[in-house]
Order: structure tokens, then C-alpha cells, then sequence
């Protein structure tokens, strides 16, 4: 077994620097368009072959994780959003399941469907900026622009439902927000109708595109077994043919009862990973229809769970009940308190499994949360995936990974 | 694969390496001997019927005011049961050691780097234990709990003076 190796800047820059070796090296980044974010490389080249690729990251850190824990569980939660910056829902999902899982909250079937809906309408956003980037580094301008094309209409969605295009806190502790609007279903019904003809759009531009297949097919290929020792996660890891996702294997929010494949590759090099992502967006669409469907089926029906305790009253109870004005106000002041102890959560996000771990301390504040986050993990491959080949196919490389350098760092 | 077959396992291998054991919403979680941890851990990842291939998470805690102060929390995952397991380990504050899994997991890397920069724990036999959230040069771990949150005071014409002197970049 090779040894699988994720070198440090320094272990490229002190040899060099102390002018023992024949190879150059070469910085790449923070600020360089390529690196979708605030990423620093350090290469150690021969020629234009790559040797060695160390990620520096850390430019983006924020301290989320410590200002989580001087704030009460509900007002974290607007953190989460800043986290992986393409897929708020996500991350606001992730938190509320821990903490839920922590307190023990029933959410009704209503809400996990909208969350459902909206998590995987949220796949398709983050996807497709994946897919104009990714088009844009390797030269395809026209991809980018399509995409975004559908990305607007996605955001305008979320807009209708939180307010806020991006930064949307709508996934709170124990439901929603507030309740979705009366145009809210007809649409998502808009988007799912035409999203299909979208993608085959797409796909039509790259898919058989020669200049496309020549700069990603058997570029930056890994292969399953390491994929898992590096633990890559999300459509880096099923693009290698090991069929985990953690929708299947550790159903959350009632996925058990959607229907939907899990795309996977084979070859695990950039080009599956198109093809995986690709394939995902599609299985999102139907996972929309039949959400959609449900929501339908259900019709009005509470946006919260309606343990007082949780989440708070809605407005217009407040003006005549005196118990919901105490329950609002001790929320909103003091904050709930989870039992004392410690719980992780896995959810698929766009990016892979992104896994929360909260420990309680009995207060209204989390002791400690932390964040599994997909983007640096999946970042520890890059080595091994970039070895050998041209600097060219890194810009690639970088891009078919799908980092956010906002989760990266946190 | 379900929780007590494991713990079953886990026990009649380890009796005198497991401290304690609890299952809370479903979630096996075993707190191990420190000096124990590589050994377990290798026969959890070597397991020839439930292998544990893939470490999804590790993490610190700072318990401060607790002895012993720091726990690392590590999830592993059996990928062909799809059975995770939480093992804890705790370390003493003058002592805060724990035996690295990157030789075991390369997984672990960047996340014991994370552990390490932020919390202070050593993660011992790690090939490059080095800062990567914080800068190189950082004083302390920030995200221990005697580590203040921290402000930065904002220059003014009136009070640059006294700021600035304070400041290396300023002086020259």
C-alpha cells in the first residue's frame, strides 16, 4: 500500500528555501481566481509537472465555531449560514438536527418536507455554481451563464420563503422560520417544469465536448480505497464507486421516504465527478416533485413544532395569550436548555457529509460545537490527485472538488 | 450491525481499556484508556467481519474545570454497515498527549492539525503537527475556554499614538 501523504507548506518551502533541491516552487493563490475562494497552494514543480501541492488555509477563519459559544442555541444558528456560503439551508439544517437530536423535538411531517424541498433545491443552487465555475476555469464562458441563469430563480425562491437570497437562517431549532407563502409551491412547480430541460442543456455543452473530455477524463484520478482513507466525502467519493451517501445510509428529515438513485462513477477523475454532480441535480428535481406532492397532500399545517419550549408562539397568539407571552419572552431572552451531554449529527450536504457536533452543558449556551466540514477534508486529496500532472490540470482539480473556502476555514 | 453486538465485541477484547460505555439517542459512544486508544482503534479498523474503514470525525472538547480537562471525541464509520462509533478519550491539562491516527487514517490529518491549533492537544506521532487555522505565529489556542474572545480597539486621531506603539507593523 502507497503511502498516502498530505504535505504542509513547510515541508515544500524550508527545503527550498535552504537550497537543496532542483525544483521550483511556485505559489498559487490566496488571491487567484481559480482557487474559488481565498486558497493559498503551495507547488513544488518540475517544468510545468506538479511534485507536490500543499493547500494553505486559514484565510477565511472567522472564529464561528468560539462566537457559537457565547450565544444562546437559537442566535448561533444565523452563524451556520456564513459557513459554506453556497449552501446556507444546509448548514442550518445540519445545527438544528443536533440540537433536535439533543432535545429530543418531534418536527412535524409538514416541515421536514419543506426542509427536504428546500435542502435539495439548495443541491441544485450550490451545483450549479460548481458548474459555472468549473466551465469557467476550463474556458467554457457560456456554461457559467446558463447556470446562473437558474440559480437566480432558485434564490428567488429562497427569497420568497426567508426574505434573504443567501444568508437565510430559515431552518431554525424545532421547524421554520415562518411559514412558507401562498406562492411559494407554484414556483417551485416553475423551476422543477423546466429544470430538467436545463440540465439537458448543460450536458449537451460539455458532456461530449471534445476540449472538455481532453481536460477532464483521466485527469486527477483517484481510486476508491484511498478516496476513503482521505475520507473525500460527497460526490468526490461516489465518483470513485463507493456508493455512500449519507441520505441512504443514515436517513435524516424522513429521506427514507423519497425515491431517488445515488449516481456513481468509476474512474473517480474529474470527468465522473461531472457526471456524478450532474446526475445528482437530476435525482434532486425528483426529489422536489414528490416533495412538492406531499406538500400538497398536506396542505396548511403548522411551521414549528409545538413544543413551546422550542420554538416560539406565533405572532397572533401572543396578543392574547398571556403563556405565549412568556414563552416568547423567556426564548428570546434567556434562550432554551438542552440536557446536559453531547450529540453529532451527518447530513449530505453539496459538498459531502457535513457533521455537527454539539455538547450541552445543561446551559442556554452550546459548550462546544463543531463542524465536519466537507470542503477541508476533501482538500487533504488534492496531493495525491495533482501528483504527476500539469499545473493546467490543477486549475481543474481545484474546481472539480468543489471547495468553499467559507466551510474550509469557518 | 446493532450497538450491543459491538459493545459485546469491544468488551470481551479490551475488558481493561474501556472506562465507560453509553448509548444516548441510538449512538454507541465508549470512553477509552488513553494508552489503549491505538490499539483499539487498529482493531476496530482491521476488523475482519466490521471493518471501520472510514474516520468521518475528529474533535477536542475543553472541559475546563474538569479533571481531566481536555476529551477528544473521534466518530468512526464502518462503511459496509453503515454502523458509526464515537470513541472518547480525555487528557489532563498538564499533559494534554493523545496518541495520533493519521498513521492509521490520513483522514485525520488536517482534522488533529485543526484539534491542535485550536485546542492545544498534542496529537503525538502526527508527521506534521502544525498551525493551519490560526497564523503561524499565533500566541495561545483560541478556542479553549480561558482564551477570551478578544477585541480589537479601533484606531482614532486621538488615540492612534497609544495604539500603534502597541502594534509591531506600526513601528517601523
Amino acid at each position: 500500500m502507497t503511502i498516502l501523504e498530505v504535505p504542509t507548506p513547510h515541508d515544500i518551502t524550508e527545503p527550498a528555501l535552504a537550497g537543496t533541491t532542483e525544483t521550483m516552487v511556485l505559489n498559487m493563490g490566496p488571491h487567484h481566481p481559480s482557487t474559488h475562494g481565498v486558497l493559498r497552494l503551495v507547488l513544488e514543480l518540475d517544468g510545468e509537472i506538479v511534485i507536490s501541492a500543499a493547500p494553505d488555509v486559514g484565510f477565511l477563519h472567522t472564529g464561528i465555531e468560539k462566537n457559537m459559544e457565547s450565544k444562546t442555541y437559537q442566535k448561533a444558528l444565523v452563524m451556520t449560514d456564513r459557513m459554506d456560503y453556497l449552501a446556507p439551508l444546509s448548514n442550518n439544517l445540519c445545527y438544528a438536527l443536533a440540537v433536535e437530536k439533543l432535545m429530543q423535538v418531534e418536527i412535524p411531517e409538514r416541515v421536514q418536507v419543506i426542509r427536504v424541498l428546500l435542502v435539495e433545491l439548495q443541491r441544485i443552487s450550490s451545483h450549479l455554481v460548481w458548474l459555472g465555475t468549473h466551465a469557467l476555469d476550463l474556458a467554457a464562458m457560456s456554461v457559467f451563464l446558463y447556470a446562473m441563469r437558474e440559480r437566480e430563480q432558485i434564490l428567488d425562491i429562497f427569497e420568497l420563503v426567508s426574505g434573504a437570497r443567501m444568508m437565510t437562517s430559515y431552518i431554525r431549532i424545532g421547524g421554520l422560520a415562518y411559514d412558507i407563502t401562498a406562492d411559494f409551491l407554484p414556483t417551485v412547480d416553475a423551476l422543477v417544469e423546466v429544470m430538467p430541460s436545463r440540465i439537458d442543456e448543460y450536458e449537451d455543452l460539455l458532456t461530449g465536448n471534445p476540449i472538455w473530455l481532453e481536460r477532464t477524463v483521466g485527469v486527477g484520478a483517484i481510486d476508491g480505497t484511498s478516496a476513503v482513507a482521505y475520507g473525500l466525502t460527497g460526490a468526490n467519493l461516489r465518483a470513485t464507486g463507493v456508493p455512500y451517501d449519507v441520505r441512504k445510509a443514515q436517513p435524516y428529515s424522513g429521506y427514507e421516504t423519497y425515491e431517488f438513485q445515488v449516481p456513481i462513477g468509476k474512474n473517480g477523475d474529474i470527468y465522473d465527478r461531472y457526471r456524478v454532480r450532474m446526475a445528482e441535480m437530476r435525482q434532486s428535481v425528483l426529489i422536489c416533485r414528490q416533495a412538492v406532492e406531499r406538500l400538497r397532500a398536506i396542505g396548511p399545517g403548522p411551521y414549528v413544532t409545538p413544543d413551546r419550549k422550542v420554538a416560539p408562539p406565533p405572532k397572533s397568539e401572543i396578543t392574547h395569550s398571556m403563556e405565549s407571552l412568556i414563552h416568547h419572552f423567556k426564548l428570546w431572552t434567556e434562550g432554551f436548555k438542552p440536557p446536559v451531554g453531547d450529540a453529532y449529527v451527518s447530513i449530505e450536504s453539496p459538498r459531502g457529509s457535513l457533521g455537527c457536533y454539539v455538547v450541552s452543558d445543561g446551559g442556554p449556551k452550546p459548550w462546544r460545537v463543531h463542524f465536519r466540514s466537507p470542503s477541508l477534508i476533501n482538500l487533504q486529496g488534492l496531493h495525491h490527485m495533482a501528483k504527476g500532472r500539469l499545473v493546467a490540470d490543477l486549475v481543474a482539480l481545484i474546481a472539480s472538488l468543489d471547495p468553499v473556502l467559507g466551510e474550509v476555514d469557518r | 450491525m446493532d450497538n450491543q453486538t459491538i459493545r459485546d465485541r469491544l468488551q470481551a477484547q479490551f475488558p481493561q481499556a474501556i472506562l465507560a460505555v453509553s448509548e444516548r439517542f441510538g449512538d454507541l459512544s465508549v470512553t477509552l484508556r488513553r494508552e489503549d486508544l491505538l490499539a483499539v482503534v487498529t482493531w476496530l479498523r482491521d476488523h475482519p467481519e466490521v471493518p471501520y474503514d472510514f474516520l468521518e470525525h475528529l474533535s477536542g472538547v475543553d472541559y475546563l474545570g474538569r479533571t481531566p480537562r481536555f476529551e477528544v471525541v473521534i466518530h468512526l464509520m464502518s462503511l459496509r454497515y453503515l454502523h458509526r462509533i464515537c470513541l472518547k478519550v480525555t487528557a489532563p491539562e498538564d499533559d494534554p498527549h493523545v496518541p495520533s491516527l493519521t498513521p492509521l487514517y490520513p483522514t485525520a490529518n488536517y482534522q488533529e492539525r485543526e484539534t491542535w491549533d485550536l485546542l492545544g492537544i498534542v496529537f503525538d506521532g502526527h508527521p506534521s503537527l502544525q498551525r493551519i487555522l490560526m497564523p503561524d505565529d499565533w500566541i495561545g489556542h483560541p478556542q479553549r475556554k480561558d482564551h477570551p474572545l478578544g477585541e480589537e480597539e479601533v484606531a482614532f486621531t486621538f488615540n492612534q499614538e497609544r495604539i500603534y506603539a502597541q502594534k509591531p507593523f506600526a513601528k517601523e
